[in-house]
């Protein structure tokens, strides 16, 4: 049955997804939620909490709120708070209680803007949809209200790195294993959003020559900064050397014919699906191409229970969220990369699971675990689990 | 406009200022990142042999998953994810009647009970859950189902979800002929220290003494309802109590826990009158406890204290306690006080007005620097996270101490924390303390 889960299948959601995107940048971000959204956001989904301090908060939305309708002590609250916390800007996230009262969160924001003189976001997030959702949406407002459109680019290669929360790259050395395949090869990192860039250096985002879109939710931000900028993107990670040299080449041809490019796509797709990559769709994508052109592996499908756009996907790969579906996927492959919370998908099967965690998915369980995939250390890791 | 040159205002305040029960306005709310309190899963978790099912919006249902998966109790947890179109096309019941089969299908066991947890959603749009659950009885003659709640929209109007989880967990108790020499403690996460007086004098008393904590099959959590008696020193446990005395016929007895040497002897002496036990030498217990104070605070030496609301449903009646035995406390992070702990406001407010509330979900509560100058000795988790100290009591609902001997072992601890560092951030983190054994 659709919707149902006997094993775990439950990725971070959207509310999780602003908050995780915005985290870093100055501003303080609400969750209107009666509670509980908050401690899952700050246990599982960020591991910046303990000692990186951000505004990020609940509304404690009450029952009798909710029933009246009462938009007023929301208000009241951030406004209290930002005069206490002098936020750089505030965002306000929805959850599933407030899609059912039908918050008008354009609205708010437009109201404490004009109140405060911050500026305001409304996300009409509902936790019914994963945080690339989210945290694509937030990214996209930020640079569409804040980044300079006089920006011009810089001469000389460059890029800015779209789509960095933990939720995809923990903080397990991912992030900067990624900026060094860039930097040593002479192509400097003009920001990365939104993990390890000051908000500055963000909104000069229009220096840089060519996007890269490192995951799905570096997309919406990619188009947005095209608009702005005229900015071609790329879409992939440098996984393994071949990865590596593969997006570098494409940033270069993207840099040079002002086309967006999508290298991550040279590669036959699945007829059988023998191998099965599950997870984030640029992520998997990436590591397709890697053990492609590294080990020869072909008949590779991904399988993504996120929302991503087609785009990332080849013919054959499944675009799914359903645990049935996937556990079918599942019982026709030899070998799964995954995140090791699917091994209960797999038990009593032929597959075998090569553990891949996803922060997304299982959260802070085995973050110890996530390998470092950019690069040559990629490549290690990657002759390391297949050839065993 | 807002005046963002204006410095962030001390958020605490000296008891003497502070109102009753809420000293603080509301507003924004931080969570800390302490986690060691339990949670509905983790409690839900201590029936054995049950299975539960969490029917819930996707983002609702992260942290229970999660929550299960690290406690390595995946396998008695299942989800159905409520989405826009359960919520607009109004098949609600269907979703969960539906789900809950196809689960219970593919389970590779058969449950003997299964906890299905409702959220906000459900109560909004008026779920016929009567229905859902009559129909699941009906499909499911041999497993036992009750109602949980997972809508924290009501946290702050009706029964707390600590108090009805605690209720919900003893719902799925049969009527069975009852002894009159077995009584039931209910309502606490962790065991009842073994040598505190309330056991001590039930076991003189030829008294067979259960709790949840110590059951390993479902029959063994099924015989808590023989007792003709049941206990409770926690405050969320008094809903169940008041609702087995209706159900089963059990007699409750609340004998709140307490630091009151007043209130602990009016509890033992109520105990022993309801259950014709012999009394013990109070004056000697007492005795006991004073000379473990004392050895704790020449251990904590001019240390300050800091004491939270998760260690003790008694913060200040502990602050109280300590203040009296010439402990520098000097604060206590609170939210809400409790009922209970009203004598012990107003004695503080008079005796001690310089003690400092502090909240723990106070939006700048996350911008402070979590260190304080001087080292702390603090009394729970969010206290030794606050004041960035190493030197702490893992304490969490009173830890299972009660009456004289309960105050000893907690001041033992006290001076073990004083003498010896922990890693507060690796004992912190872990969600839901003490719940894997």
């Amino acid at each position: 049955m659709k919707q149902t889960a006997s094993v775990l299948m439950t990725y971070a959601a959207d509310v999780s997804g602003v908050c995780s995107a915005l985290y870093e940048l100055g501003g303080m971000t609400i969750m209107h939620d009666a509670s509980g959204c908050n401690s899952t956001y700050n246990t599982h989904d960020e591991p910046r909490w303990y000692h990186t301090p951000s505004m990020v908060y609940i509304s404690a939305l009450s029952e009798l709120e909710a029933v009246l309708g009462d938009d007023g002590k929301l208000i009241r609250d951030i406004e209290d708070a930002a005069r206490e916390l002098h936020p750089r800007f505030i965002a306000i996230a929805g959850t599933p209680i407030p899609m059912m009262m039908g918050t008008d969160f354009s609205g708010i924001a437009r109201l404490i803007e004009r109140e405060t003189g911050i500026p305001t976001f409304g996300f009409a997030t509902n936790g019914m949809h994963d945080y690339g959702v989210g945290a694509g949406m937030a990214l996209e407002a930020v640079a569409g209200r804040f980044c300079d459109p006089s920006v011009q680019p810089e001469s000389g290669l460059s890029v800015n790195l779209l789509g960095v929360t933990p939720l995809d790259f923990s903080v397990t050395g991912n992030v900067e294993a990624l900026r060094n395949v860039f930097e040593s090869a002479g192509i400097p990192v003009k920001s990365c959003w939104a993990m390890g860039s000051s908000f500055d250096e963000l909104m000069c985002a229009g220096k840089a020559r060519v996007n890269v879109a490192v995951s799905a939710c570096g997309l919406p931000l990619a188009k947005r900064l095209k608009k702005i900028y005229g900015t071609p993107y790329v879409a992939g990670l440098p996984i393994g050397k071949s990865g590596a040299a593969a997006l570098i080449a494409a940033i270069e041809k993207a840099d040079a014919s002002g086309e967006d490019q999508f290298p991550m796509r040279a590669v036959s797709g699945a007829k059988d699906g023998k191998i099965v990559i599950a997870g984030e769709a640029v992520q998997a994508g990436s590591l397709r191409y890697a053990l492609d052109r590294e080990l020869g592996l072909s008949d590779i499908r991904v399988v993504c229970p996120m929302e991503a756009e087609e785009e990332l996907f080849l013919p054959g790969d499944q675009r799914m969220g359903e645990e049935d579906d996937v556990f079918a996927v599942f019982r026709e492959a030899e070998t799964v990369v995954g995140d090791p919370l699917f091994g209960r998908a797999i038990r009593g099967g032929a597959a075998r699971l090569i553990r891949l965690p996803h922060e997304g998915f299982s959260g802070r369980i085995y973050r110890k675990e996530i390998p470092v995939l950019m690069g040559d250390q990629g490549t290690k890791w990657i002759q390391k689990e297949f050839n065993r | 406009m807002i005046d963002l040159r204006k410095p962030m205002e001390d958020l605490s305040l000296p008891i003497r200022e502070a109102a009753f029960p809420a000293p603080f306005p509301g507003g924004l709310e931080y969570a800390a990142p302490a986690r060691g309190p339990w949670n509905i899963v983790h409690i839900g978790m201590l029936i054995p042999e049950s299975h539960q099912i969490f029917v819930c919006a996707q983002g609702c249902l992260r942290g229970v998953v999660l929550t299960a998966a690290e406690m390595g109790a995946e396998d008695r947890f299942s989800t159905i994810d409520v989405r826009e179109n359960n919520v607009l096309d109004g098949d609600m019941e269907d979703l969960i009647i539906d789900g809950v089969t196809d689960i219970l299908a593919k389970l590779p066991y058969r449950p003997r009970a299964l906890l299905i947890f409702t959220s906000c959603i459900h109560h909004f749009i008026g779920c016929d859950l009567p229905f859902v659950y009559e129909k699941l009885r009906e499909r499911f003659p041999d497993i036992d189902f009750t109602d949980c709640y997972m809508n924290p929209i009501m946290r702050k109007t009706k029964v707390t979800p600590d108090a009805k989880m605690r209720q919900q967990l003893y719902s799925l108790l049969h009527p069975r002929e009852m002894r009159a020499d077995c009584v039931t403690i209910i309502g606490n996460n962790e065991a009842t220290q073994k040598d505190s007086e309330l056991m001590t004098m039930l076991a003189a008393g030829g008294y067979t003494v259960r709790e949840i904590t110590g059951c390993h099959t479902y029959d063994e959590y099924q015989a808590l309802a023989e007792s003709q008696t049941c206990l409770s020193y926690n405050p969320a446990a008094v809903l169940a109590g008041q609702t087995l005395e209706e159900r089963l016929s059990q007699k409750h007895l609340h004998l709140p826990l307490s630091y009151e040497p007043e209130e602990i002897r009016e509890n033992l002496q109520r105990l022993a009158a309801e259950l014709s036990l012999p009394l013990p030498d109070f004056a000697a217990l007492e005795r006991e406890a004073e000379a473990a104070l004392a050895r704790a605070g020449e251990a904590a030496g001019d240390m300050p204290v800091a004491i939270d609301y998760t260690a003790t449903s008694r913060p200040l009646g502990l602050a109280k306690l300590l203040i009296q035995h010439g402990f520098r406390v000097e604060r206590v992070y609170v939210d809400a006080m409790t009922p209970g702990d009203r004598p012990a406001f107003d004695w503080l407010k008079e005796n001690a007005g310089g003690l400092r509330l502090y909240p723990t979900v106070h939006a700048g509560m996350g911008m402070l620097p979590h260190a304080a100058e001087e080292e702390f000795l603090a009394i729970g988790q969010k206290a030794a996270y606050f004041t960035g100290t190493r030197h702490f009591v893992n304490l969490l609902e009173g830890g299972g101490h009660y009456g004289f001997a309960g105050i000893r072992a907690l001041a033992e601890e006290i001076a073990a924390a004083a003498r010896e560092e922990k890693d507060t951030e690796g004992i912190i983190s872990v969600k839901g303390w003490g719940c894997c054994g």
